[in-house]
């Protein structure tokens, strides 16, 4: 691992723990007493001033020292939390982002930054008091020594003791042990230290290369074990590393836990290995806790230390070996990290599998040979598994997305001075990782719109009998092969007969149009609404609706709106779930082939004489008595060729909406590869793509959505006509 | 290394310049072996060492046990800033046994 690669991995585990750091600083908002909350920001914020501080990144260092300060005092109980600390920790946290950003870039934070730092830091060290200078470096703390009955054959001294070997290659892996030790001048005091140099070899026998230092040293520090283990958190693997805190019981029994092997074991063995306990000691210590069993079972380690048989250090560090080896595994075990370039690429790769399959599967067909169909159907069904396994590796979970916005929810609503509480569900549906990076923006767009315009103020709320708090909703669901993202706010609702005619003063429909309630609200998506002024709940934002349409519609998504007066708005999303493959129904009309989803088919009928030659009077048809419909693709797309004698429809359905498409002759099924259409073909309506064929031929995907819509208002009216 | 080197009978001097670093490693040590191996007394200057990282704690502790071995005499001379932050963060003064000037100005 080089130096950038290390960097690299420092930003994006910083920008991971910054997150954690703000989802659980709103979180202790609502829960202030939660010790494990308050534990998780702090050590995001000390696992940031660790890291930072072994690339040398003083100004990351500098600043999350003075967060880390206020937030320990959090943790030990010392500060309470108000809304107040939440919001200077908040902008804290951000901070610290900006300036992690600034390590991304590789240079040093400019004057603004710097000065809004020091900004910060002033209203930090208001929280901090004078504590920070009371303690002059080298005097002794007093520390109050309590002996318990078997307690004795402590360590006598007040200081940590820290035992370090290196590991050889730390040197050629880019870390400097020095630098470690330098920065462990930064949690306290280091009293003494023995720099082993006996494992140096002679300069004619030295591989330069390698590292053969050792420490021995003598520390005085307030803080905790795991902030002094954090320091040495990269160089943990291929070194020996002892931590003892002051007063061990004894640095045997210690040194021994930390040497362990590296297993699964339970605290008791782990403590009677290590001659802590005796078995005798263990058994009791657990009879007694089954005898008690009224209370809940607690902790062994708890026990333990209660009855004073062991000491507390010595059981968390037992503890603390048996969590790092838990955590290690389960690490293994569950996660590897991913360069998504490399996931895309192996997309693309599985996309060409997927041509070169149907090829090699109509080539099999047209040669008649039993062996090769057979074997071109296994395959074939052995690349569609790869093709879906290798999609899911880039699924996630929209619950990071829509945690986000746990911030924005709350950071709008007290800009706008509203209480609007966010609620979440559906966070675990997944969708491809593409398309979650891209939604962020529309989706933000969406919920600032409903917390600004769409949520009253709690004064008109209560009047008209609703909460006074606003409620906002994310929720998400799959829905037959797409994912469905909908913003539900409970407020004021749109104004239909506002809407209507603002949008025939503007011009986007004409004075006598017969619209329905859907195609009025689906209005102020039309680009000339963004600007509207005289709606006063409408009012834009810079940024119009009719962008956060683009923007959806760019991921062949579709935006519906609806909503009740008085009552709320709902703005549902609807987005494929993945950009890059998808199974297709493929149909040919003349020479042309064409691929239709086939998540949105529903059947497949043939065109009966009647509707054809009823066929220009009217463009609809009866599916088993409901009025449905349909658009010739011939005649959509200006196919030439005379039309054949039978001829079918396919019935497609997207979100409520059903159509059918007549085509010449159906295909069946197929897997395709999505291949993005040029600039040029941008303004074809009703075609979402392209894709080759197994003969090489090149195919278009229909854009349903858009399809559907073109037939289904255009259906609508020649039925009012008719 | 430089060529700042001067031979005088049983005694070499020579200067180490730029970083003392892992990066340079692998040449300093082929650079101070001869030097050691050509006379009796060896002073290595330090004054122009920029920088210095734990691979250079290494060399010069190499360096010195090379010439124990050999029954040699190495002293290190004019310590710049950064080696003697170092000697003072590893306390490895003691080690080297080295007179080390205290000097007025930082370099």
């Amino acid at each position: 691992m080089n130096l950038d690669e290390a960097l690299k991995t420092f930003i994006i585990e910083s920008r991971e723990l910054l997150e954690q750091m703000e989802e659980a600083l709103l979180r202790i908002e609502q829960e202030p007493d939660d010790a494990e909350v308050v534990n998780a920001i702090f050590r995001a914020a000390h696992t940031i001033k660790g890291s930072a501080g072994l690339f040398g990144l003083e100004y990351v260092v500098a600043f999350t020292h003075v967060a880390e300060s206020v937030l320990d005092k959090v943790r030990s109980g010392e500060l309470r939390v108000d809304a107040d600390l939440i919001a200077l920790l908040l902008e804290s946290r951000d901070h610290i982002g900006v300036l992690v950003d600034h390590a991304a870039e590789g240079e040093e934070p400019g004057d603004a930054t710097n000065q809004h730092g020091g900004e910060l830091i002033t209203r930090l060290n208001a929280y901090l008091g004078h504590q920070a200078e009371a303690k002059p470096a080298g005097m002794p703390v007093e520390h109050e020594h309590k002996f318990e009955k078997e307690g004795g054959g402590r360590v006598a001294t007040d200081n940590w003791h820290i035992s370090l070997r290196f590991g050889p290659d730390l040197l050629c892996n880019g870390m400097d042990p020095l630098a470690f030790i330098r920065y462990l001048e930064t949690l306290g005091e280091i009293v003494n230290v023995v720099t082993l140099t006996e494992a140096i070899p002679a300069l004619s026998e030295i591989d330069p290369e390698s590292c053969y230092l050792g420490f021995e040293i003598s520390f005085q520090s307030n803080a905790d074990k795991a902030a002094i283990e954090g320091v040495f958190e990269f160089v943990r693997e291929d070194s020996q590393i002892a931590i003892m805190p002051p007063h061990s019981k004894a640095y045997e029994y210690l040194k021994l836990i930390q040497d362990l092997p590296e297993q699964e074991m339970r605290l008791g063995e782990i403590l009677v290995k290590c001659g802590t306990l005796t078995r005798a000691e263990l058994e009791n210590t657990l009879r007694e806790q089954a005898q008690n069993s009224e209370h809940p079972p607690r902790p062994i380690g708890e026990v333990l230390v209660e009855k004073h048989i062991v000491q507390a250090t010595v059981v968390e560090a037992a503890l603390e070996k048996q969590k790092q080896v838990k955590e290690s595994k389960s690490a293994e075990a569950s996660l590897i990290r991913v360069d998504a370039e490399k996931l895309d690429q192996l997309i693309n790769l599985v996309g060409e599998l997927t041509i070169a399959g149907a090829g090699a599967s109509l080539a099999a067909q047209r040669s008649g040979i039993p062996e090769l169909q057979e074997a071109t159907a296994t395959m074939s069904r052995l690349v569609e598994e790869v093709r879906d396994s290798a999609l899911t590796l880039r699924m996630v979970q929209i619950g990071g997305t829509f945690n986000r916005f746990q911030r924005v929810v709350r950071d709008v609503s007290k800009e706008l001075g509203k209480d609007i509480r966010l609620e979440i569900s559906g966070a675990e549906t997944e969708l491809d990782k593409t398309v979650v990076e891209k939604i962020g923006d529309p989706l933000t767009h969406l919920v600032r719109n409903s917390m600004d315009h769409g949520i009253e103020p709690a004064e008109v709320r209560v009047a008209n009998g609703k909460p006074a708090h606003g409620s906002l909703k994310l929720n998400a669901y799959h829905d037959s092969g797409s994912i469905v993202i909908e913003v539900i706010d409970d407020g004021g609702g749109l104004k239909k007969d506002r809407i209507l005619m603002k949008a025939i003063e503007r011009g986007l429909v004409q004075p006598d149009a017969n619209l329905s309630d859907k195609e009025i609200f689906n209005l102020i998506f039309e680009p000339g609404f963004s600007t509207a002024d005289a709606i006063s709940n409408l009012s834009g934002r810079g940024v119009g609706m009719d962008v956060v349409k683009r923007n959806i519609m760019a991921l062949r998504g579709t935006v519906d709106l609806d909503s009740v007066e008085g009552q709320g708005t709902t703005v549902s999303i609807r987005l494929p779930l993945t950009l890059a493959i998808i199974d297709g129904f493929l149909v040919s009309v003349g020479k042309s082939s064409f691929v239709i989803p086939l998540d949105l088919v529903v059947e497949c009928i043939e065109l009966s004489d009647e509707d054809r030659s009823a066929a220009g009077e009217r463009n609809y048809l009866s599916l088993r008595g409901q009025v449905l419909p349909y658009l010739r693709l011939r005649d959509q797309f200006d196919i030439e060729g005379d039309r054949v004698r039978r001829e079918n429809v396919v019935v497609v359905q997207y979100g409520n909406a059903r159509a059918g498409l007549v085509v010449d002759t159906l295909q069946g099924e197929f897997q395709t590869v999505i291949k993005p259409l040029g600039r040029i073909f941008s303004h074809i309506n009703g075609i979402g793509g392209s894709t080759i064929l197994g003969s090489g031929e090149v195919a278009l995907i229909l854009d349903v959505p858009r399809l559907v819509q073109q037939v289904s208002s255009k259906g609508e009216r020649s039925m009012f006509e008719a | 290394m430089s060529g700042n080197e001067k031979t005088d009978g049983n005694a070499v001097q020579f200067a180490v310049e730029g970083e003392m670093t892992i990066f340079r490693a692998a040449e300093l040590k082929a650079a101070m072996l001869p030097e050691i191996a050509r006379a009796q007394e060896i002073e290595v200057d330090l004054s122009h060492v920029t920088e210095i990282d734990s691979a250079g704690v290494q060399l010069m502790v190499a360096a010195k046990l090379e010439a124990i071995l050999r029954g040699k005499e190495l002293r290190f001379t004019g310590h710049s800033k950064p080696v003697l932050d170092m000697l003072d963060l590893c306390d490895l003064g003691g080690f080297f046994g080295d007179q080390i000037i205290i000097s007025s100005h930082a370099s």
